[in-house]
């Protein structure tokens, strides 16, 4: 039994220590919105905030997680994170998904970024590419995640 | 799938599926199935409001709230639901993975229902026959067709409901219903004295249905036409979403499955004893897997614990009965077969090509290519006694759900599909042989069978989907083209040789004519008048294929238009005025397609800056033109794409946003064929990429700048999931050749 650290809550999870967070969060937990996409870190479906840095849940063990924080879409989104909540809007406001099944990685890609910033500066649109490299979208909805991740900035300025 | 649905005839072998189907789910009644259950769920209580659930009892006691002069597809009930709250719920008869269907449907119906938008809600359908394609006839997501096909159906089942409400009203107020009107989800009677759907919706839906309704004009509109924001689009950027995959049923277990390396092959032995010791383990199943092979299905408490087991599987495969399938070796055989005789799609006298003053010959060679949806396949399957349900991505529903019967050993009528929303497909979901849902059903009857009564996913890694075929095919093109100096074009001799996607399938009969697969020669001579001769060869080989987004015209627009591009070089000529000489007086859309997107870019007029060339390509798929003017640079001999400006003629446009969405994705789409990387290869038979790191995609880094703009039109809207894809790549060759000077006539671009 290892007990995780998510989204504010101490969670008892019965798997081995070896298991990816993201078994735990998506069979263990029932917390399905951050999603599975390659299981070897290349598309960034799987993102989540480690101590608010954004890591890949699919390769990183549930015992690298002890006695750090662990942060998922479904909290970065809820409302009290000021920049996931920006990002959220921002994602809702520019239309960006399409299937949408890789938009929690980007959003927690993107919220990651944004948080890294210097209060009030505006990211260049390299900065925003060189940030959401690491995300794939197989849609193409690239140019509305960048116009978003710019607009999230904005209003957070 | 370029269907023609003017000339669209379903084949018997299909017609006798669907009917079957028809027969066997109670269609008469024109209830989803789902309301029975839902019913029963509910302890048979009616709660009041539209909700299917509740009504089907009293309404087929009634015999109302339907019409005997109407068919499934036509009976609101099945496709409306107005809860007291005046929520109105739109069923899709369609899945959608992510080209907007979910939100354009309900826009449709929502319009002639004179709905409050905000109210709008949409779920999808089922295997029910009510939820078929009503041009097609059978449960189908494809061929672009969603709104071209159902936009005169979806304005009549809104107008069919509206019509009841307004009856409704015109009872309760005891008025002539005819001077009653409708807006935003109210109905407006007598002195300005309003009730609202949801007040109306119980009694509404107990009158009879009315078959004659009268359509909006469409310069009433108010809903069609606005560029309107997805209905999930909250639901997509928050986690909220739930996919296939996210299916969680009471005891699931999930089941990943260890394939052949080679397409077909057999087991020789299986060592199974460390898989089986593997913590949350439930059992290590022998199953049949597509094209006749054998599986091994680990049975887990979740994906991990399966996913190891199978790592952890020994097995040893006997390839000896499958050909083993070799790119090199394949290409050496695809060149040979272009110059054997074959049936020929055009025969065009090609005499004059000796002595052609000007003559160009071109090999062309275009690689298998994965779907790679974002969402891994998945399949859930919950068998209860004689009956079944399958919770799946599906963009064929209906015949999926005819296979399960067929492998549950159930009768037709007791499986039933609950389509899922899809993380992405391009076609992969489309499947005549419902290979991961066969697959994942032997994986559920295996697991019954063995004591597990429990609900199982079959879920597929990414090495699974990326190795598991089903590939846009390979193809080789030859062209020998003869012109004069003006670029009158003399004669055009083209073999395709390419495996057919249709031979072997239901869609056989319908799609391949005389020994010609529809989808392999799709867009090639059009729009320009051409005497060409084209032959066609489909070499059969132990590889599986499908079609890819846009289909054939993945590969023959790229070679229709480098070629139209590189005639227009060669002679001198500007490639667009070119086009439009070639084009003379007919295909109106094409011309105002490409000449939009020349106006918008600038192109002709607006200097581009140094090391920069402009690149076009115009092609018609699925009854829509998109035409691109692109801009690029080559750098240190890597291409770049900077610019894209596109223009569209798809008829109406139903939401201009999504319009943008599918040209902006299904460019990145046709973006990603060009990309070093994108190819899939096979070597002894056996798939060599296996994940994103060697099966490449592009990333936000590879996206151009992409402005959309559409063509004004008042006529009956056309598709837009695949037509964005086609032009691109050849638009970016064509730019690439104007800087270098060479022509690029392979796909993927190679390595500098």
């Amino acid at each position: 039994m290892s007990t995780l650290h998510i989204n504010g809550q101490n969670r008892q999870v019965d798997v081995d220590p070896a298991t990816p967070i993201l078994w735990a969060l998506r069979d263990t937990l029932g917390l399905t919105g951050t999603k599975f996409g390659c299981g070897a870190a290349l598309c960034g479906a799987c993102t989540v905030h480690l101590n608010g840095q954004a890591v890949r849940s699919c390769v990183t063990p549930v015992s690298a997680a002890a006695g750090q924080k662990i942060t998922t879409i479904e909290a970065v989104t809820a409302g009290s994170d000021k920049v996931g909540k920006a990002v959220h809007e921002a994602w809702v406001r520019h239309d960006v998904a399409q299937c949408g099944y890789c938009q929690s990685g980007q959003i927690m890609s993107a919220t990651a970024f944004l948080k890294t910033l210097p209060r009030g500066k505006q990211p260049t649109e390299a900065e925003i590419d060189a940030a959401m490299a690491g995300n794939i979208c197989r849609c193409g909805t690239y140019a509305r995640i960048r116009a978003a991740v710019a607009d999230a900035a904005k209003t957070l300025a | 799938m370029n269907f023609d649905p003017t000339t669209f005839e379903l084949p018997r072998h299909l017609q006798g599926l669907i009917g079957a189907e028809r027969a066997a789910t109670g269609v008469a009644e024109g209830l989803p199935r789902r309301s029975f259950l839902k019913l029963s769920a509910m302890g048979g209580v009616a709660i009041g409001g539209f909700a299917l659930g509740a009504f089907p009892l009293a309404v087929q006691a009634q015999g109302a709230a339907k019409s005997a002069g109407l068919k499934p597809e036509q009976q609101p009930l099945a496709f409306v639901q107005i809860d007291k709250a005046g929520i109105v719920t739109v069923t899709i008869n369609r899945l959608d993975f992510g080209q907007g269907v979910q939100t354009a449907l309900p826009m449709i119906l929502a319009e002639e229902l004179d709905a409050d938008w905000s109210k709008v809600r949409s779920v999808h359908g089922s295997n029910h026959p009510a939820y078929v394609d009503p041009v097609f006839g059978m449960h189908l997501t494809g061929g672009s067709g969603s709104i071209a096909h159902s936009y005169t159906q979806y304005r009549e089942l809104g107008a069919r409901t509206r019509a009841m409400l307004v009856q409704a009203a015109a009872a309760q107020w005891q008025v002539d219903p005819a001077g009653l009107r409708t807006r935003n989800g109210v109905v407006i009677g007598p002195g300005g004295k309003q009730l609202g759907y949801g007040a109306l919706a119980e009694a509404a839906m107990k009158l009879p249905v009315p078959e004659a309704v009268t359509l909006k004009d469409p310069k009433d509109f108010r809903l069609i036409g606005q560029a309107t924001n997805r209905i999930d689009a909250k639901a997509k950027s928050s986690g909220q979403q739930s996919y296939g995959i996210d299916m969680r049923l009471p005891g699931m277990l999930t089941a990943v499955v260890a394939r052949p390396p080679v397409f077909g092959a057999k087991l020789k032995s299986v060592d199974d004893s460390a898989a089986k010791a593997i913590k949350g383990v439930k059992a290590v199943l022998r199953v049949p897997v597509d094209r006749g092979g054998d599986g091994v299905a680990v049975i887990a408490d979740g994906y991990w614990a399966a996913k190891l087991g199978r790592d952890a599987l020994k097995l040893d495969w006997d390839s000896s009965g499958v050909d083993k399938v070799d790119s090199a070796r394949q290409l050496a055989l695809y060149r040979d077969l272009t110059t054997k005789p074959g049936p020929r799609k055009y025969d065009a006298d090609v005499s004059k090509l000796a002595d052609a003053p000007q003559q160009i010959s071109a090999e062309f060679v275009f690689p298998y290519l994965a779907h790679a949806p974002m969402e891994p396949l998945n399949c859930t399957v919950r068998i209860s006694g004689d009956k079944a349900e399958l919770w799946v991505g599906s963009q064929m529903p209906g015949l999926d759900g005819l296979a399960a019967s067929k492998v549950l050993g159930l009768p037709p009528q007791n499986v039933q599909v609950h389509v899922q929303m899809a993380g992405g497909g391009f076609g992969r979901r489309a499947i005549a042989t419902s290979d991961y849902v066969v697959e994942a059903c032997q994986v559920a009857k295996a697991a019954l069978t063995a004591g597990l009564s429990a609900p199982v996913r079959t879920l597929w890694s990414r090495e699974d989907d990326i190795k598991g075929g089903y590939y846009r095919p390979m193809h080789l093109h030859t062209a020998k083209i003869g012109f004069d100096s003006q670029g009158r074009i003399t004669a055009w001799d083209h073999v395709i040789v390419g495996q057919s996607i249709l031979g072997g399938t239901p869609f056989e009969p319908m799609m391949v004519k005389d020994g010609i697969d529809t989808t392999a020669v799709e867009g090639m001579r059009e729009p320009y008048a051409i005497p060409m001769r084209l032959t066609v060869q489909h070499p059969k080989l132990n590889v599986p294929v499908l079609w890819w987004r846009s289909v054939g015209s993945t590969h023959t627009a790229f070679v229709m238009e480098t070629l139209i591009d590189e005639i227009a070089r060669a002679t001198k000529q500007d490639p667009v005025a070119y086009r439009m000489a070639l084009m003379g007086d007919k295909h109106p859309r094409h011309k105002a397609a490409l000449q939009l997107a020349v106006d918008k870019s600038g192109y002709g007029k607006q200097a581009l800056p140094a090391g920069r060339a402009w690149g076009v390509a115009v092609h018609e798929s699925f009854n829509t033109v998109v035409a691109y003017v692109v801009e690029a640079s080559v750098k240190d001999g890597v291409p770049t794409l900077h610019r894209v400006t596109a223009g569209v003629h798809c008829n109406r446009v139903i939401n201009p946003r999504s319009v943008e969405a599918q040209v902006q994705g299904a460019a990145l789409m046709g973006l990603s064929m060009c990309l070093p990387g994108a190819a899939i290869t096979l070597k002894d038979g056996v798939v060599e990429q296996g994940n994103f790191g060697d099966f490449v995609v592009p990333r936000i880094t590879d996206m151009p700048q992409i402005a959309v703009h559409t063509v004004p039109s008042a006529d009956a809207p056309t598709g837009m999931g695949e037509p964005g894809l086609p032009p691109l790549a050849p638009a970016f060759a064509n730019a690439v050749a104007a800087l270098t000077g060479k022509p690029l006539r392979e796909l993927p671009f190679k390595r500098a």
